[in-house]
């Protein structure tokens, strides 16, 4: 039988601290907490400054006193806002689109779709046109497939909806799509080969905010024969700076181990 | 081999930040620290010298750091910085006397109505290409005198120092009381009121003109040569390169031709084109200021359309109204409305700068009804940023007698699509957002490298340039005229608020 762990300490105090503080006017110091709970001022301060770091707590500036974080009255929303995602990957999607020579495209999930949020020129200054605020299939790209792998819900709610075909190489079968997915959690990255657009092949990795929840994908996209080698696998100098860009901007966002 | 690399720290208005730099002008680590603004009276802005200079000890190794890197692979280090900002400080000790006095300050707006009705006063123009207000360093110079007992005296010893960011950081660089480098760059002079023009000295007259003792100034050095090596936070490293965080951005986009212009959007958003090694005067309220100039060559002189307020607008509808949590969010409250809802926002918090060159105004919100939210608030927000825009590249246009055919862009505002494509609908030009947005560190990096032979020439770093993002206008001509109409007359209804006296 598999070892069942006992419940986690520090998370029950966790817990107790935002009851406290949601039972009042809500405005308590950590002395008053830590005596509420009978807790060490210590533990209490560490907690709190825990809770502060993902914004479940705030502590006014004034007073020192704690309160019940902003963040926790839109838990269900998403929790970064896309322009401020933008806003902080924006250097990292141009070092990026330097590095690679290819397209950078930054995506979020919005209805089961891919919404891009950003978007880099490939950098050889010929006409093209930015489709930030377009939306693409999650089944037919790199971007869709990280977003998929590190979020149920998604793959969820593409249960019910038949996966369109655009290329021969399109994944149509949902249990060929679980597949895939498994696959891109093994290896941390995506690809996708002719699967939306013939002649086209895309890159991405996760972007992971604090605690490691995946907040978004980015990626790089291009001519196949640029992408990948003679058999269609993807050069692995390409992964490496897709993997290490996305990383570069989930160390910025408080992603800690990534 | 070991990779080298140019490091460039960018002292802004709001933070100080570090960035490594690779042979390819791509951005291989960053750092970041905010530092606080001091509020103490209407109008005032002040920043705490020292704490910026520990931000700086503390960002660079850390940059350093994030790559694995160590100082000596560290080719040459290049300072940009925020402009104006006035700081003084004791050479003996090293503490600032005071805290800087930031160019946003307006503390000075009376003194400078006093010298501006002297029958001498159109001398300054004439030497120095930049008209009097009190965005410039060389008032806060003679206010700090008149309101602290004994610092004149000090100065005129040489005993207290004057100088922008630069001169401060890289006097403590390399070693501050104990052998510091005093010394500023052209560039940075130029926004003094004190140097002349042409001669690119300190001048004589200027001098007396608002009462600088000459002991107290640094060197004017080109804006790349290196100027020294640091003997503390990172040892050895040269210090190569010193620009203002304008110019710094000019090099960064490398607008190395005369013609060529860029538009930096941060906390003011500042328009400069390149005209070449002559000064051009402007009739159309731009200022004349010194592009760069490298090493030994002749300078290459720029037109100015400075504006004060763009950025720091979405900093207080965060920060002073608390509308939103992040500055970035403020494109998401702004597209949950169609339009401004007839609500305009002129955000004349010191005055105005291009093209008005107003002191006297200050802020308004025009077209409030019942029916507006905070939505067609945080539109108007942004669209004080595009219609800014607009009047200084109609100024530009005019004073160049050429009209623009799209502009550059850079700077984190370039990040809101929404602003970006309203500047496109306003300019009726195509706006472009090159590769690297942060062009102002890139900027004082490519000049740094340059200085030691990392890069070997322009033509080198202008293969670096490439177009990220372009925003092409849309908005109905008919439309556009209207709207600018209304900004126009919101502009004039900020005109004359502050009466002599009412400080």
């Amino acid at each position: 039988m598999a070892y069942v762990p006992g419940p986690v300490q520090s998370i029950e105090r966790a817990a107790a601290i935002l009851r406290l503080l949601a039972r009042g006017s809500g405005r308590l110091g950590v002395s008053e907490i830590a005596g509420s709970l009978g807790l060490a001022r210590g533990t209490a301060h560490g907690l709190l400054r825990t809770l502060q770091g993902v914004g479940f707590v705030e502590q006014d500036e004034e007073t020192g006193k704690y309160q019940l974080g902003a963040a926790l009255l839109h838990l269900g929303t998403s929790y970064l806002d896309v322009n401020e995602l933008r806003s902080r990957a924006i250097n990292w999607a141009d070092a990026l689109a330097a590095r690679s020579g290819e397209a950078v495209r930054i995506g979020t999930t919005l209805d089961g779709k891919v919404l891009v949020v950003h978007h880099v020129f490939r950098p050889d200054d010929t006409l093209q046109a930015l489709d930030v605020g377009a939306l693409l299939p999650a089944h037919a790209t790199a971007l869709g497939k990280v977003l998929l792998a590190y979020d149920a819900n998604a793959m969820a709610a593409l249960q019910d909806t038949p996966l369109e075909l655009f290329c021969r190489r399109t994944i149509t079968q949902p249990r060929e799509l679980g597949r895939a997915l498994v696959e891109v959690r093994e290896m941390g990255w995506a690809a996708e080969v002719e699967e939306f657009t013939v002649g086209e092949a895309g890159l991405a990795a996760p972007i992971r905010g604090q605690g490691g929840l995946v907040v978004g994908a980015m990626g790089i996209s291009g001519a196949v024969e640029r992408l990948c080698d003679p058999r269609g696998r993807p050069k692995p100098t390409l992964v490496t700076y897709v993997r290490d860009a996305a990383r570069a901007v989930s160390r910025d966002l408080g992603a800690s181990r990534w | 081999m070991v990779e080298r690399y140019v490091m460039s720290v960018d002292q802004g208005t709001t933070s100080t930040r570090c960035i490594l730099f690779d042979h390819g002008g791509r951005l291989v680590s960053v750092t970041q620290r905010e530092h606080k603004q001091h509020f103490p009276k209407p109008g005032w802005v002040e920043h705490d010298a020292m704490e910026i200079w520990r931000n700086l000890e503390r960002i660079a190794p850390e940059a350093l750091s994030h790559a694995g890197a160590t100082p000596d692979q560290v080719a040459a280090l290049g300072i940009a910085n925020q402009r104006e900002t006035t700081v003084l400080w004791d050479r003996h000790s090293g503490r600032p006397v005071g805290r800087a006095v930031v160019w946003q300050d307006t503390r000075t707006d009376s003194l400078v109505d006093e010298l501006a009705a002297r029958p001498n006063a159109d001398m300054v123009r004439e030497r120095c290409g930049l008209p009097l207000a009190t965005y410039f360093s060389a008032t806060r110079v003679r206010w700090l005198f008149d309101h602290t007992p004994g610092l004149r005296e000090r100065a005129e010893s040489g005993d207290v120092l004057f100088g922008t960011m630069e001169s401060w950081l890289i006097w403590n660089l390399t070693g501050g009381p104990d052998g510091g480098v005093h010394i500023t760059d052209v560039t940075n002079a130029s926004r003094t009121l004190l140097m002349n023009l042409t001669t690119l000295a300190w001048d004589d007259d200027l001098l007396a003109f608002f009462d600088v003792p000459r002991a107290m100034l640094p060197d004017i050095r080109p804006s790349t040569e290196t100027y020294g090596r640091a003997s503390r936070v990172l040892p050895g490293v040269r210090i190569a390169a010193a620009l203002g965080d304008q110019q710094a951005a000019l090099f960064g986009q490398t607008c190395f031709a005369p013609g060529e212009a860029k538009c930096t959007y941060g906390t003011g958003s500042f328009l400069l084109l390149n005209t070449g090694t002559e000064p051009v005067r402007s009739t159309h309220g731009l200022l004349t200021t010194v592009g760069y100039q490298i090493d030994k060559e002749p300078a290459v002189y720029a037109l100015e359309g400075s504006i004060a307020i763009t950025g720091a607008l979405v900093q207080w509808f965060r920060d002073g109204l608390g509308l939103i949590a992040s500055a970035p969010e403020i494109e998401t409250l702004a597209r949950t409305v169609e339009d401004n809802g007839g609500c305009y926002i002129v955000p004349a918090f010191s005055g105005l700068f291009a093209p008005y060159w107003r002191s006297e105004a200050r802020g308004i919100i025009v077209g409030l009804t019942s029916y507006i939210t905070k939505g067609h608030l945080a539109r108007a927000v942004l669209e004080a940023t595009g219609w800014q825009t607009r009047e200084v590249v109609d100024a530009m246009n005019a004073d160049s007698g050429l009209a623009l055919k799209a502009l550059k862009v850079d700077g984190g505002m370039t990040a809101d699509n929404l602003l970006m494509q309203f500047i496109a609908d306003v300019l009726d030009v195509p706006v472009i957002r090159p590769m690297a947005a942060e062009t102002v560190s890139l900027g004082a990096a490519y000049a740094a490298g340059l200085a030691v032979g990392y890069w070997a020439d322009l033509e080198g770093l202008r293969r670096n340039w490439h177009r990220a993002a372009q925003w092409l206008p849309s908005m109905d001509p008919g439309r556009r005229e209207t709207e600018y109409d209304c900004w126009r007359r919101a502009v004039e209804r900020t005109f004359d608020w502050m009466k002599p006296g009412n400080t």
